[in-house]
């Protein structure tokens, strides 16, 4: 209990969130992060899940393939490319996204398919293409889902950016790291606190988006 | 109501379980609750392969000498293993002259090699002894690249104040903070170096970040294969600004006069090329840590080949 009074005291001060290593610093570095590999994973994921949602094929290659991409241990990942790549944010950008890809992917093409197959059949008689078919039908009636998958992205991305200060990148890991190596608890907790606080507010974010989506597919019946 | 019962109980089931697995540390590991019994000395290492090796090498001398040995290896960081120690759990552990007097009095000031064996007998716990360190020591230092010291004419720390470029080390984290860090080498040597925060502890990463030239500089510990491997230049030290850290075994009051000579005379024979020895064939090999050190304790003649028993 005495570490976590301390790391509050820390958290309160104001000169520990000022600077350029401060904790403000390295906050908004590890948003910057976690948006970066999100959206870049969304660019990957979004078209890839549609795509295996609205044709139907390719399901089980999906399902597998991030089965088994979920089980990289991610450290391992950022390791291996860094010793490729070297250090600097490639590294842990690709380590991310590798680890951010299987939600969205599986939110996006279970959002497709959970739209009533009776609906689509619907559409199509009323001479609606495939396009208009996706957008119009499958993507706002799946959203909630799609957005689901993001949501649960966005979590796992804040929690793991912490590794990029583990080749030279920055973020919240590095004080982390540093309360870590140093025996100074307190500021590894407070490094971890922050990430909490960051990871809550987003998460709270999404779930508004995400009811709101919800409710306008509803329709204003 | 009735439906809900087992979610409850599993809860809290799981909650039992996680707090009975908690220590007063909340970063302590659990140490092996059946060492230290049946009078076998315990002899236990940190999780990193050079220690291991020297655990190894007094695990087997000791066998040698006539003690029963239990092993206890890889064990993380001190405040995992030092409580253990301390309570008599682990008898033998290879340790660091410089870390472990930072780790028991983070505001000591001394780096000479003897201040810091003084103080290290001063600071130590109560039934804790320091054996005799070897000549070995495994410590932080200030590398370049043969040619960036070739094309700046670089041979001690203090030579870096007279390079133009802007200057950056890869190091871990705790370097910022540790005395021999940045502002170190500004104060004593007036040179001024920016850090980058690499955290594999002198491992592939910080070595290619050096090689690939992203940094000109890197914290590769002193006994590290790679050194002699790429050539390194480890920059001079006159003013001993970092922390010495030579090897040594902390041995316990279980460790009697005939296994504290044992163990001395191990640290005898461990000079800085034996460790670097040691270390290049637990890496370029990958021998195990049993191989290595037989190997070599055959060769220094400290055991009988093939562990035939010889008494004393």
């Amino acid at each position: 209990m005495n570490h976590l009074l301390e790391a509050w005291e820390l958290l309160i001060q104001a000169d520990t969130w000022t600077g350029p290593t401060g904790m403000g610093a390295r906050a908004w570095e590890h948003l910057l992060y976690t948006v970066l590999a999100v959206g870049v994973s969304a660019l990957i994921a979004l078209p890839a899940g549609l795509a295996v949602g609205h044709f139907g094929r390719g399901r089980n290659l999906a399902v597998l393939s991030t089965g088994a991409v979920r089980a990289l241990p991610t450290l391992g990942v950022l390791t291996l490319v860094g010793l490729v790549v070297g250090v600097g944010l490639m590294a842990p950008m690709v380590a991310l996204i590798i680890l951010a890809v299987p939600s969205i992917l599986a939110g996006t093409y279970s959002g497709a398919e959970s739209v009533d197959p009776r609906v689509v059949d619907a559409a199509r008689a009323q001479g609606m293409s495939r396009w208009q078919i996706l957008f119009a039908v499958q993507i706002p009636l799946g959203l909630p889902l799609i957005i689901g998958g993001i949501r649960l992205a966005v979590l796992q991305v804040v929690g793991t950016a912490m590794l990029a200060a583990y080749v030279g990148a920055g973020g919240l890991g590095a004080p982390l790291f540093l309360g870590l190596r140093t025996y100074d608890y307190p500021l590894l907790l407070a490094a971890s606190l922050v990430v909490i606080a960051l990871a809550v507010l987003l998460d709270i974010a999404f779930g508004t988006v995400q009811r709101t989506a919800r409710r306008l597919m509803r329709g204003p019946a | 109501m009735r439906k809900h019962t087992p979610v409850w109980a599993g809860l809290a089931g799981l909650t039992l379980a996680l707090t009975s697995c908690g220590s007063d540390d909340p970063m302590g590991g659990g140490g092996d609750d059946d060492a230290g019994q049946d009078g076998a000395l315990v002899v236990g290492s940190q999780q990193y392969y050079s220690n291991t090796v020297v655990a190894e090498l007094y695990a087997q001398v000791l066998e040698e000498a006539g003690y029963e040995v239990e092993r206890d290896y890889d064990i993380g960081q001190r405040e995992a293993y030092m409580p253990d120690l301390e309570a008599g759990e682990i008898d033998v552990f290879p340790e660091y002259t410089g870390n472990l007097l930072q780790y028991l009095d983070e505001d000591a000031e001394d780096t000479g090699e003897q201040e810091v064996l003084e103080a290290l007998g001063e600071t130590l716990p109560e039934g804790l002894t320091a054996l005799t360190p070897a000549e070995a020591a495994d410590q932080d230092s200030y590398t370049v690249t043969p040619e960036f010291a070739e094309e700046h004419g670089l041979e001690s720390i203090g030579d870096l104040a007279e390079v133009e470029e802007d200057l950056t080390i890869v190091a871990n984290a705790e370097f910022e903070e540790r005395p021999y860090g940045p502002g170190g080498a500004s104060e004593v040597y007036g040179a001024t170096v920016n850090l980058m925060n690499v955290e594999d502890s002198g491992g592939q990463l910080t070595l290619n970040s050096l090689l690939d030239g992203d940094a000109q500089l890197a914290n590769i510990y002193t006994a590290d294969p790679a050194i002699e491997e790429h050539d390194l230049v480890v920059l001079e030290d006159p003013e001993e600004m970092i922390l010495p850290q030579n090897m040594f075994p902390l041995v316990s009051s279980a460790v009697d006069e005939e296994a504290q000579a044992a163990l001395e005379e191990v640290s005898a024979a461990l000079t800085q090329e034996e460790l670097i020895a040691l270390n290049t064939s637990s890496v370029d090999e990958q021998a195990s840590a049993e191989d290595v050190a037989e190997t070599w304790l055959v060769q220094h003649e400290l055991i009988e080949p093939d562990g035939s028993g010889q008494e004393g």
